[in-house]
């Protein structure tokens, strides 16, 4: 039996029916193929397959498809904007925050929030955020240096930022 | 126009499309048709299987086939081992894609369901019922060559994979004669790389062509096609292998696995493309672990504390079955480097292959040289603290004086070049050495413990010259070849047969060809990864990325400038000998500015319109390099830790890494090679294991199970840098992308002991878990009790 539900994603609205079990992250890799979220793991460990949804981080992989009904979700595809990177995304090419890329829109989404959570923060306070974000590359250093790199050009120029968060706290509504 | 230059530190090419979500790993990639396969594993270490039955799967939803090893017995052939060292027996025992009457690992493949999507399959791979009848199971190394130990394969009689031996010098005498020895047993734990794209596949057969696609996590797709071509019998000009994007490898990506083959075989039978994609928890289980050492080890010495003699008896797990690698991982790329930095004039390494009821062991990043530098650096320390000397003391007494073209060790390689004793310099006076002592003496006396750990090192990589590759028993040769190509717009395309999963290379060759042609490096574009518009080469391991595909890319570059002076003379009418070059522009010396640049000789090359007599038209070479020698690159590094003895808590304060590569053609990337090194090192000292039970089941299957390091626990790494270019290679380059885990898991080590000593802990099992660090130190306590009441009473 296939349930129908209404997700916003990225800004365009999707309708679909699911199977009840559908994880989220299946929904968005294998019916609209959004495959730049990953799937890491199969114990909500890794992070590499977090999203926002209505604005909030949770790992797509451990979220029902049907628990996205009638909410917005934003993935790596939707982050940048009019064809401009998203300053968390400049910033981890910057920096040299991915190797092999497979973590990284995990991690760039979840620095997103964190940023707008605490838009100053600490090298600690980053690694703290990063917590349920596993990495095997880059041993996290240019992963904490390029979140405090995009910290600083948000802060320089909060216009085009909010705009973003804004826009991503819209398709929530 | 900026062309950017070898030793810049550009933002890497590959990023864009890794930062917005388009990048194509091979789980992302959809093809008409497109079925999906499970596979259903054993449960147990070890066992008999007594009966299979697939009817009610076969008729699940959404099901299309059900395979066991029935069907595949005799139509795929057993999975080879590509490594088979000389002299040393080796067993290479059948390796069955599907397993068919025993079962020898928590892993193994039992039967396969192709089902339309991977929920039908996952569902039906319940409705299997199969019958086993347990046997006993043996999963220590050492404890599989005992006497009465289970036994996994009939041709491998007492589990023996191999038997190899290496000396140099006249080791025994030295040990008979020596003032000091210091010994150690170390275990190197079994460890489970978690690169963080697991393992997946998707094969596509096109019947009437008889053409094989397979698009596959590999590290070495033109390996990988080889190897398909002997298990599948499709002949290797009709296999195509694509790695497409590929998420980490770290070793555990070389080996061609029965589950590509098992798709391969889906596929062909089908008539449909067929993905298998791991779970993580699969993942755990059925792809290849790294290390899985029991070593006896000594060192002699002076009384001065000069090193005389290394010796060791290793028991090195093979798991189950010999994958690709395996049997050359504990010995040429481990026993052939007792040495490091040292000069040490006896040297043996009897190392032993053990079969056991675990997960196949194979390269892990490092593969063999961090468990030779652990055990070094283990007994170094070892000797210092017998001789009550500090270990830096020790090590400066034995290091290589530097050389700049070549040096012999014992055992019989020839280093390229070393300045190790520049390394440890740097290093100690980065951390101000003394300063750290008096306060970590200082801090005792307060009772906070904090311990330092300073380590050289040097490792072989590079791999390597292919006439060592065949004495040594490698199944291939280890050159590598590039094609440069200019089109008319003066754009250029390089294809290699290496296959970069992370580390930076469409970066890095680019910067090459942008220095020694002059032009743009956002005008090179890299190709790799596809056995169909690649040239051969040998793939992404070993740290021979740069150094030996990167060497083929400068040839080829320097083909191509030989070419354009002959055009450009032609086309300045001038004399060969007067033409000069300069950052992208050829001219007649002293006329700069009418030259011909690099895109002006492409075009002309190109439509071909006016050629010297004899000229081919086009802008194009392929060279093939086969290195001379390996690269050994060095370095030194050192931990600053704090152990709180109440809890046995460990945080790593500080940690200094000096490597030296070789002249750096993007210190960016090699920092990040550095870091992640680092950190993977320290996830072994700290945190990493492989647990098995007595039957064989592993208990650390998850992510939740097994620690992996998290961004909390490591602290920003220092990196610095010296540079000995090596004599032999074009670009003086070394490789750098093991160096970090090679030398932090025993430095951490190290000064996880140095901070424990005062408490009386000189020994301790890895990972270095607050509980065994606490029982430790507890245990200490107790004794030191104990001895006290004797002395009293
Ligand atoms: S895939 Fe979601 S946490 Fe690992
Ligand atoms: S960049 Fe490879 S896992 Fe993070």
């Amino acid at each position: 039996m296939k349930v129908p539900i209404k997700v916003t994603v990225n800004g365009k609205v999707c309708e679909s029916e699911v199977e009840p079990r559908t994880l989220l992250v299946h929904f968005l890799r294998e019916e609209l193929g959004l495959t730049g979220t990953k799937i890491g793991c199969d114990t909500s460990q890794c992070g590499a397959c977090v999203v926002r949804l209505d604005g909030a981080t949770v790992k797509s992989c451990t979220c029902l498809a049907v628990q996205a009904d009638g909410m917005a979700v934003t993935t790596i595809e939707g982050l940048a904007q009019n064809g401009n990177l998203h300053p968390v995304q400049e910033a981890f090419w910057d920096n040299h925050g991915l190797q092999c890329g497979y973590c990284t829109a995990g991690m760039i989404m979840t620095v997103t929030e964190l940023l707008q959570r605490n838009p100053h923060p600490s090298a600690d306070e980053v690694r703290a955020g990063l917590e349920g974000n596993i990495c095997r590359c880059t041993g996290y250093h240019n992963i904490v240096k390029a979140t405090l790199a995009a910290a600083e050009t948000m802060a320089a120029a909060p216009a085009s930022t909010t705009a973003t968060t804004e826009a991503t706290e819209a398709t929530g509504g | 126009m900026t062309t950017r230059l070898f030793g810049s530190g550009i933002r890497r090419r590959e990023d864009p499309r890794l930062i917005t979500g388009q990048a194509a790993y091979t789980d992302d990639i959809k093809l008409t048709g497109l079925v999906h396969a499970a596979i259903l594993r054993s449960p147990h270490g070890h066992a008999r299987i007594t009966s299979i039955d697939t009817a009610a799967a076969a008729q699940a939803p959404g099901v299309l086939a059900v395979y066991t090893g029935a069907d595949t017995e005799g139509v795929l052939n057993p999975i080879p081992c590509a490594w088979v060292i000389p002299d040393s027996d080796v067993k290479a025992v059948a390796y069955p894609a599907i397993a068919k009457d025993v079962v020898r690992y928590v892993g193994d493949a039992v039967a396969v369901v192709v089902a339309e999507n991977r929920y039908q399959a996952e569902d039906a791979l319940e409705l299997i019922s199969v019958d086993y009848a347990p046997l006993p199971a043996v999963v220590n190394p050492e404890a599989a060559l005992q006497e009465g130990a289970p036994q996994l394969h009939e041709d491998a009689p007492g589990n023996q994979a191999f038997h190899w031996v290496a000396a140099g010098g006249d080791t025994d005498a030295a040990f008979d004669r020596a003032e000091v020895v210091v010994r150690d047993t170390i275990i190197q734990q079994k460890l489970i790389p978690n690169a963080m794209e697991p393992r997946s596949a998707i094969a596509s057969y096109l019947s009437s062509m008889g053409e094989l696609t397979i698009w596959n996590t590999s590290q070495n797709p033109h390996i990988a096609r080889f190897v398909t071509c002997l298990v599948t019998g499709v002949p290797e000009h009709k296999i195509r292998v694509i790695a497409p994007e590929v998420g980490g490898g770290f070793g555990s990506k070389i080996a061609v696995y029965p589950w590509e083959m098992i798709a391969a075989f889906c596929a062909m039978k089908l008539g449909r493309p067929v993905k298998w994609t791991e779970t993580r928890s699969e993942n755990f289980v059925a792809t290849t672990h790294g290390r899985d050492h029991v070593e006896y080890v000594e060192m002699a010495a002076t009384r001065e504390g000069r090193i005389t003699g290394v010796r060791s008896v290793v028991y090195a797990g093979m798991g189950a079955y010999l994958s690709t690698a395996a049997p050359g991982i504990p010995t040429i790329l481990h026993g052939l480097m007792y040495s490091g930095p040292y000069d040490i004039p006896n040297i043996k390494a009897d190392i032993y292959g053990c079969f056991t009821n675990t997960t196949p062991v194979e390269a892990y990043r490092g593969a063999g040289r961090p468990e030779a530098t652990f055990l070094l650096e283990r007994l170094v320390d070892l000797l210092a603290a017998e001789l009550n000397l500090d270990p830096v003391e020790v090590r400066r007494l034995n290091l290589i004086p530097k050389f700049d073209d070549g040096h012999d060790v014992a055992i019989g390689l020839t280093y390229d070049s070393g300045d190790y004793q520049r390394a440890l310099d740097m290093a100690l006076e980065h951390v101000n050495y003394g300063h750290l002592r008096h306060e970590q003496a200082h801090q005792r006396e307060h009772g906070h413990y904090t311990g330092i750990g300073v380590s050289c090192y040097s490792e072989i990589c590079g791999l390597g010259p292919s006439q060592v590759a065949g004495a040594v028993g490698f199944g291939g040769g280890l050159w590598e070849s590039a094609t440069v190509r200019f089109y008319a717009t003066g754009k250029v395309n390089v294809y290699v047969g290496t296959s970069p999963h992370g580390q930076g290379e469409e970066t890095t060759f680019a910067q090459i060809v942008a220095s020694e042609l002059g032009v743009p490096v956002d005008d090179v574009e890299l190709i790799h990864g596809d056995t169909d518009n690649t040239p051969m080469g040998w793939g992404t391991y070993g740290s021979r990325t740069t150094v030996v595909g990167g060497g083929a890319v400068a040839l080829s570059a320097r083909k191509i400038k030989d070419k354009a002076v002959t055009l450009a003379a032609h086309l300045l009418e001038a004399a060969e000998a007067d033409i000069e070059y300069a950052d992208g522009n050829f001219f007649v010396r002293g006329a700069p500015d009418q030259g011909k640049t690099i895109q002006d000789i492409a075009l002309m090359a190109n439509v071909a319109w006016n050629m010297p007599a004899g000229m081919e038209p086009g802008l194009e070479a392929t060279a093939f390099y086969d290195p001379p020698n390996f690269s050994y690159p060095f370095g030194a590094h050192v931990a600053v830790v704090s152990v709180d003895p109440d809890n046995g808590h460990i945080v790593l304060e500080r940690y200094v890494a000096v490597d030296d590569c070789g002249p750096q053609i993007n210190p960016m990337i090699v920092e990040g090679q550095v870091h992640g090194g680092v950190v993977q090192g320290a996830g072994q000292a700290l945190w990493e294991g492989a647990v098995y039970d007595d039957s064989g089941q592993l208990l650390t299957g998850t992510m939740l199970d097994y620690a992996l390091p998290r961004a909390h626990l490591v602290p920003d790494i220092e990196t610095l840098a010296t540079e000995t270019p090596s004599p032999h290679n074009p670009l003086g380059v070394k490789g750098i992308g093991e160096t970090g885990t090679i030398a932090s898991t025993v430095t951490i080590y190290n000064a996880v002991i140095d901070a424990l000593r005062p408490l009386g802990v000189t020994k301790l099992e890895m990972p270095l878990t607050p509980e065994r660090v606490w029982r430790a130190i507890h245990q200490q306590d107790h004794q030191q009790d104990q001895q006290q009441d004797q002395q009293q009473g």
